[in-house]
């Protein structure tokens, strides 16, 4: 019996009706496809009404098939596919054409548009008559979730899920979970105390029942799929035993090797070499570092082990693989710090008072190197001038290309910090001034009023040589006031980059393990930009905070807890539905070659050697079709993405063309000359 | 051989993770370009049998477009490079079958890259139509390469042969 389909072109509006003749798309689907028996178009497809209109379609004329076209199928897919169902009709009978992202969207010229617009209905019609019907899988959920990344937006989401009952691994690369804002002074625009905010936080998760926290270690592994991962992490040797410490910090103090640190200090102050990052760590475990460690250096030293009460240094660690079983996974590794020295001529790294923002956050901070007095690299003159730049690195083609959003405010609040802290003239130079979220604007508006000098311009350059007087024993900052439209030169005392908003410095490795792909700035994409911006292309990956997109603390907390929030709805539910697009073999007609073993990459084909045949195992097989398209008697079956649909879809798509004459294996009166 | 008026027809695989979701972001980021690829979704470029590219081209069209995620990029690990494998196998069957090689093209276009595919599109396209029709019988009886082409795959890729298809 011949199927009965149905075609139903979507104007979206204008998005498609603007440049595809959808009607008369509509008209030749009815009259040139065979077996469409009701062909509409309409305005909104997506709406209510387009839905109803499917599903009584069904019903009142006996629809076997459906094709809708409309948006990507990534958007409306399950859409009809849920129309369908109610209509009484196997969802998977459906199929989607995308006639606006692919088409009318990006087509100039309305004929040709419509001419493609027909092309993909046919292909999508022809295809879908010979779909089958299939029943979605379900797997159950592991309630455990492991986190990685110990910052704002990690804890944030761990706490979350914590809270809520469930059980979570929460992974951190470094001694302490905290992340950046541990090293911060103030957060804007409240100017409350980051570590007050923070560390409350920090010390539950720590003692949370529920939180299996394991810091100083990084993700090695992850297999599996959403529902059922099993990750491998690394858990590096601290050379301290974790069960025995009870974080007294008497090796600490008496250590004899100091070294700058340059992790949590920024390079700004002096850390040992058993060390915690900072007094409110948590753990409260020391980590030993053994690239300056004396007794790694050169097998003297032992003072730590000798004093420990506990007997808890363990030189002879190594590291740990430690293997866990997890539903999903949240991402949230978070950020790394433009290097300033990639722009030369702003002197950081040459110039002595020049300073990134991170330096100055930890300069400011009272429990920073300086116990928070503002001063320059001397350690005693506190400055009188100070220029703030922002924008290095970010809005800037030659690195990157996005604004990182956060560096506007920072700048304001710096500029707060040194009028408060020194009284000093404070030169802000910008190109726009950002502050776009809540009271934002309004802290600003205070900045201008305690003085602040706004100069608008990109700086050309910060330089020690002098040209006049005043400028003597100064740093000096060149720049173009873009609003009087003069070149000037501002000599100060300090300089502050506000430097970018980097991806973290593997973020594309860490990608690569979860299956997750990241944007041409290096951030993580997100399966939506604006509807899903904390699911990921892989079901059961999400991401959260700055990896996904550079963002304030607010906002990072926000994706921290939204990616909870998608965790914790797959626990409860408790099962996840697996798309039925899998490969199966007709094992009689299977010849046994075993061509088709070496090209899964999830083994999820095995080899019956007493029937010398080749078997798919359902539950491993992710639906590629490598395997389909492999078999050389073409005995695989890969569901929804068959032979017969594929084929049927070309020919669809090419129901215009004029096949070239004489093709070799065709007989000879086959078309006309094509050439 | 260009003809003004010529507009091929090509047919493009994308795979469902990376380039067809580049395709979408153009549509969405409005990156015009041509409308001569009819898109066609496969989960994976690993699913693209060459039975389909040939397929396309004996109904008429005048080039393919294969597309996938980057290597080392494969939402299936790797079956990207078994894409890239069939794909040169495939090249060297259509030379000794006389389709120039410039009809059929494997991209590479991760999902943020919807300019990338964009401008890949507007390449073949114009390619395909540097060369005008798909004129097989024409390059089948006239073409002395086909003999070369033949040679080569026997000479020269022995053990490209032993791959598996």
């Amino acid at each position: 019996m011949a199927e009965r389909v149905g075609v139903y072109v979507c104007h979206c509006g204008s998005n498609i009706a603007g440049k595809v003749d959808v009607a008369d798309v509509a008209k030749f689907a009815s009259e040139h496809i065979k077996d469409v028996v009701v062909a509409r178009d309409y305005k909104f497809m997506c709406s209510d009404l387009g839905q109803k209109m499917v599903e009584e379609d069904i019903k009142k004329e006996g629809l076997t098939r459906v094709v809708v076209a409309a948006c990507s199928p990534h958007l409306h897919e399950k859409t009809f596919r849920r129309a369908c169902s109610n209509g009484g009709l196997n969802p998977y009978l459906l199929d989607m054409t995308n006639i606006r992202e692919h088409c009318s969207w990006v087509h100039k010229d309305p004929v040709a548009a419509t001419e493609k617009a027909k092309s993909l209905v046919s292909a999508s019609a022809e295809r879908v008559k010979f779909q089958q019907p299939l029943e979605p899988m379900y797997v159950d959920v592991n309630p455990t979730t492991l986190v990685v990344g110990g910052g704002i937006a990690g804890l944030q989401a761990t706490l979350e899920l914590a809270d809520a009952g469930h059980k979570v691994v929460l992974v951190e690369r470094l001694p302490s979970i905290g992340g950046h804002m541990a090293q911060f002074d103030k957060t804007f625009p409240t100017l409350d105390c980051s570590a007050c905010i923070l560390t409350p936080k920090m010390s539950e998760v720590g003692q949370h029942e529920n939180v299996r926290l394991l810091t100083y270690a990084e993700l090695e592994e992850v297999t599996g799929s959403v529902g059922n991962f099993h990750v491998k992490i690394r858990q590096k040797a601290r050379k301290v035993d974790f069960d025995l410490c009870t974080g007294c910090g008497i090796c600490v103090e008496k250590c004899p090797r100091k070294v700058v640190d340059t992790e949590f200090e920024a390079g700004m102050g002096m850390r040992k070499a058993i060390y915690m990052p900072f007094p409110q760590a948590v753990p409260r475990v020391p980590v030993l570092d053994t690239e300056s460690c004396i007794w790694f250096e050169r097998q003297r030293c032992q003072t730590c082990e000798k004093l420990c009460p506990t007997k808890a240094i363990r030189f002879d660690q190594e590291d740990e693989i430690i293997e866990v079983d997890v539903g999903n996974i949240i991402i949230a590794t978070g950020w790394k710090p433009f290097d300033c020295t990639k722009i030369p001529q702003y002197g950081y790294g040459r110039l002595p008072n020049v300073y990134t923002g991170m330096e100055f956050e930890r300069l400011c901070n009272a429990a920073g190197p300086t116990s928070g007095k503002i001063v320059l690299r001397d350690g005693k003159t506190v400055p009188k001038s100070v220029a703030i730049i922002h924008c290095v690195g970010s809005r800037d083609l030659n690195h990157n290309p996005y604004c990182s959003g956060i560096c506007c405010m920072a700048a304001l609040k710096f500029a707060h910090l040194l009028i408060e802290k020194t009284g000093a003239q404070v030169y802000s130079f910008y190109i726009d001034i950002r502050t776009n979220q809540k009271d934002y604007e309004e802290f600003y508006q205070r900045l201008l009023q305690e003085g602040v000098h706004f100069v608008r311009g990109k700086v050309s350059e910060v330089t020690d040589a002098t040209r006049r007087p005043d400028e003597t024993g100064k740093t000096i900052v060149q720049c173009e006031d873009t609003l009087t439209g003069r070149q000037e030169r501002y000599p100060v005392d300090m300089v502050i980059l506000m430097g970018a908003l980097e991806p973290q410095f593997d973020a594309r490795e860490l990608g690569l393990k979860c299956g997750i792909s990241c944007s041409m700035a290096g951030f993580y994409t997100e399966r939506h930009p604006k509807l899903d911006p904390v699911a990921t292309m892989t079901d059961g990956i999400f991401i959260a905070g700055v990896c996904q997109g550079p963002k304030d603390i607010p906002a990072s907390v926000v994706q921290g807890a939204a990616a909870a929030a998608r965790v914790a709805g797959m626990i409860t539910k408790g099962k996840v539905m697996i798309e039925p697009i899998v490969a199966s073999i007709r094992e009689e007609d299977c010849s046994g070659c075993r061509i088709c073993n070496n090209m899964c990459p999830y083994n999820a084909i095995e080899f019956d050697e007493t029937r010398a045949v080749s078997r798919v195992i359902t539950a491993l097989c992710k639906g590629c079709g490598t395997c389909v398209s492999a078999c050389p008697a073409g005995v695989i079956e890969g569901a929804h993405f068959n032979n017969s649909q594929i084929f049927a879809e070309i020919e669809g798509a090419l129901w215009d063309a004029v096949p070239p004459a004489g093709v070799p294996g065709e007989s000879e009166s086959a078309g006309v000359s094509a050439s | 051989m260009s003809d003004d008026s010529f507009e091929p027809k090509i047919v493009g695989f994308l795979c469902n993770w990376c380039s067809y979701r580049a395709a979408d972001l153009a549509g969405t980021a409005r990156i015009s370009h041509a409308p001569n690829v009819r898109i066609i979704r496969v989960m994976c470029s690993g699913r693209v049998d060459p039975t389909f590219v040939l397929k396309a081209l004996s109904l008429g069209a005048d080039g393919v477009m294969i597309a996938g995620c980057h290597p080392g990029e494969c939402h299936y690990i790797e079956q990207n490079y078994k894409a890239m494998r069939r794909y040169y196998m495939l090249q060297h069957t259509l030379k000794a079958m006389g389709v120039e090689e410039q009809r059929v093209q494997l991209v590479w276009a991760s999902a943020a890259e919807g300019q990338q595919l964009a401008d890949a599109i507007d390449k073949l396209v114009a390619d395909v139509k540097a060369l005008g029709p798909l004129g097989w019988s024409k390059n089948w009886a006239e073409n002395g390469d086909r003999i070369r082409a033949l040679e080569d795959i026997v000479n020269e890729h022995k053990e490209a042969l032993e791959v598996p298809r």
